[in-house]
């Protein structure tokens, strides 16, 4: 068994290096600087360390990320470690903290590495999560993302913008519209095309009725991870409501490809005024019901309030958005800030927390819902007359009934399909207000019909940088929760 | 830091803007602002003062970083003194309080791929730049951590450059045997 590994190894390795050049650093670059810290602490010690630690190695190479892993406190940087500890260095004028008053005198003896997934049922997915414990006390965390790594990004330059929405749904499976708004957003930024308004109120409606599906999910796997199964059963029962309806009017309850560049998909079904309603009706004292059963509770409120807390300066120095960003007092919401759609023309509420704990975030989806809900009901009664897509040939396929009568419109819809519409050279940045934060979309164009780069700006991918600061000091039984309340989609971190 | 990169390179020694160039026609940071969503386009040099003197100008979070290869489309449109080189680095800053958005683009040869790195300014690059590291490979100077973060630690090449051959590697199972 071993033999073949090792041969394919030193196979492969030269004839890499050949193909890429000099340009292609691989893992090396990481290298020197572990080295460097490792040469650290003073002889006599170091060198059983060093062999330990080569040792340890060894016996996990066949499963180990390698650099990727939280190293050991001995080989690890001291400002790193205090880095740690005071979890963001830069602060605002007023509490500048010098790094070397933060103390960070512990030895390995007393601390403990322990992997955390990546197979691990409260994961939510494949997030793995090193965390060095102090008997129950986490110390530091690491996150080591990528095992649903799919090149989504690189996927994308291969697809038209036609097919680009059917790529960008799957990445946070459980926003799916929000992808495919923020990907049609960038694309009709560089198309310059003008949206006709009630498209815009149909993708307003479906990207709302997604986020209350995403935080009633939400709510569900939360409950779960605090061990409250009846919260998860009730979550997912009023999910599968909003998605039922995305059903009838996508045709998929997931994954819909329903918002794409030039509009949406079709016109919404027949009497879906009333479903939405209903849904509406349902989940507004359903959300009355969470309340009772959580809110109050007191091993709820226990095993939140308090956990996991994190400052305003530390979320804006690391880039968190959304909820976990709210929850520390700041009301950002692009929403309200940035609109886009027809927000500015609907009434809802931006919740913000003030603690920044796991209590805050929990109430601000909580809470969210309900505006959601508010929002829904406005855009039932506001919702105008008109096209569903913009009424450009070169963008939108013509109607399938004209395609029999106009040779024309059979070669546009022919040209829509196989080579897809050419898109303006340049490049735009476009954020929307997901569940989860800010998702953006970094869109260049050479002018061809194919992205020439795509880039998702996945607010898990960033939230989960936080974990470290919300975690440090808290106790290994509360890691769940805390991983819970950033609500990280592994789909969308990894790509 | 070894290659000055282009005739903008010169930086003055108190203003870390002066002689910026812009999209909006350049100028210094503070001009840049009137704009809603402006793009600069600083040199390496003056890469890190720019986004520090921004930060200062009130642009809280920097929330977006990802690299482009411009390798098969060299001549994208860039304002008069900018030349262009195969990688792009873009930040994209935020500012909370003004509801403003600006675009950072540093060019990156690609004989010399190195980039300073902007985590002194905003830790939260930490991962955007390893991501870009990853798929690009434009090293951060200054970066603590600069591993992969989504490629397996052993991944040979980096993913999203245009001369990457897609396909390549058929599929990669660890302790798998190889194709042949």
């Amino acid at each position: 068994m071993t033999d073949p590994k090792s041969t394919t190894h030193t196979d492969d390795a030269p004839a890499a290096e050949g193909e890429d050049g000099p340009e292609a650093g691989g893992g090396a670059p990481g290298a020197p600087a572990t080295q460097g810290s490792a040469a650290l602490p003073p002889d006599g010690i170091a060198a059983d360390e060093a062999a330990l630690g080569n040792e340890g190695l060894m016996l996990v190479a066949e499963t180990s990320e390698g650099l990727q892993e939280l190293s050991g406190r001995t080989t690890t940087d001291p400002g790193e470690l205090r880095r740690e500890v005071g979890a963001v260095l830069r602060m605002p004028e007023g509490h500048v903290v010098d790094p070397l008053d933060i103390d960070i005198e512990r030895t390995d003896d007393e601390t403990m590495i322990i992997n955390m997934g990546p197979q691990h049922p409260s994961t939510h997915g494949v997030l793995r999560l090193m965390l060095e414990l102090d008997g129950e006390t986490v110390l530091r965390t690491k996150p080591v993302v990528g095992y649903l790594h799919t090149g989504m990004e690189k996927t994308g330059e291969e697809l038209t913008y036609v097919q680009g929405a059917t790529n960008v749904t799957r990445m946070d499976y459980l926003a799916p519209l929000h992808n495919e708004l923020v990907f049609s957003l960038a694309t009709e930024a560089l198309l310059g095309v003008e949206m006709p308004e009630r498209a815009t109120w149909i993708r307003m409606l479906m990207v709302e009725l997604n986020r209350l599906s995403s935080h009633l999910m939400w709510m569900a796997t939360n409950g779960m991870d605090l061990g409250s199964t009846s919260m998860m059963i009730y979550g997912f029962r009023e999910r599968e409501m909003v998605l039922a309806f995305f059903e009838k009017a996508t045709g998929l309850r997931m994954n819909n490809n329903f918002i794409r560049p030039g509009g949406v998909a079709a016109d919404l079904p027949d009497g879906w005024e009333d479903d939405v309603t209903i849904i509406c009706d349902t989940i507004m004292p359903r959300a009355d019901e969470y309340d009772e059963l959580l809110t109050g509770q007191p091993i709820f409120r226990e095993r939140t309030e308090g956990i996991g807390r994190i400052s305003a300066e530390e979320a804006l120095a690391l880039s968190l958005t959304g909820p976990i960003l709210r929850s520390t007092g700041v009301p950002w919401d692009l929403r309200r800030s940035m609109p886009y759609l027809a927000y500015e023309q609907v009434d809802f509420d931006v919740i913000v927390g003030t603690y920044g704990d796991n209590f805050d975030r929990y109430s601000i989806r909580l809470n969210e819902i309900r505006e959601s809900v508010k929002i829904v009901r406005q855009i039932v009664e506001k919702m105008p007359l008109g096209d569903y897509r913009v009424q450009d040939k070169k963008v939108t396929p013509p109607p399938r009934a004209r395609i029999d009568e106009s040779m024309e419109a059979l070669i546009h819809h022919f040209k829509v399909f196989t080579e897809g519409f050419k898109v303006p050279e340049g490049e735009v940045y476009v954020a929307i207000e997901s569940p989860r934060g800010e998702l953006g979309c970094y869109l260049v164009s050479d002018g061809s019909s194919k992205p020439y780069r795509m880039h998702i700006r996945g607010p898990s991918f960033v939230n989960l940088q936080g974990l470290p600061v919300m975690m440090r000091g808290g106790l290994m039984a509360d890691a769940v929760a805390v991983i819970s309340s950033v609500d990280p989609v592994m789909g969308e971190v990894d790509r | 830091m070894s290659a000055a990169a282009g005739p903008d390179s010169s930086v003055d020694s108190g203003r870390a803007g002066a002689g910026l160039v812009s999209e909006s026609g350049g100028g210094s940071v503070r001009d840049l602002l009137q704009s809603d969503q402006s793009v600069v386009f600083p040199s390496r040099q003056q890469y890190v003062a720019v986004v520090e003197e921004l930060r200062d100008t009130g642009f809280e979070t920097c929330s977006d970083l990802c690299a482009v290869d411009y390798l098969t489309h060299p001549p994208r449109r860039l304002p008069e003194g900018v030349t262009p080189e195969r990688f792009e680095v873009v930040a994209n800053l935020l500012s909370l309080s003004q509801c403003k958005r600006v675009r950072v683009r540093l060019q990156v040869p690609g004989d010399d791929p190195v980039a300073p790195s902007l985590f002194s300014v905003y830790p939260g690059v930490e991962a955007m730049e390893r991501e870009a590291f990853d798929m690009f490979g434009v090293l951060f100077e200054g970066h603590p951590d600069l591993t992969r973060i989504l490629m397996p630690e052993d991944w040979e090449g980096h993913p999203l450059r245009k001369d990457y051959g897609v396909g390549r590697v058929p599929v990669q199972f660890k302790g798998a045997p190889g194709p042949r």
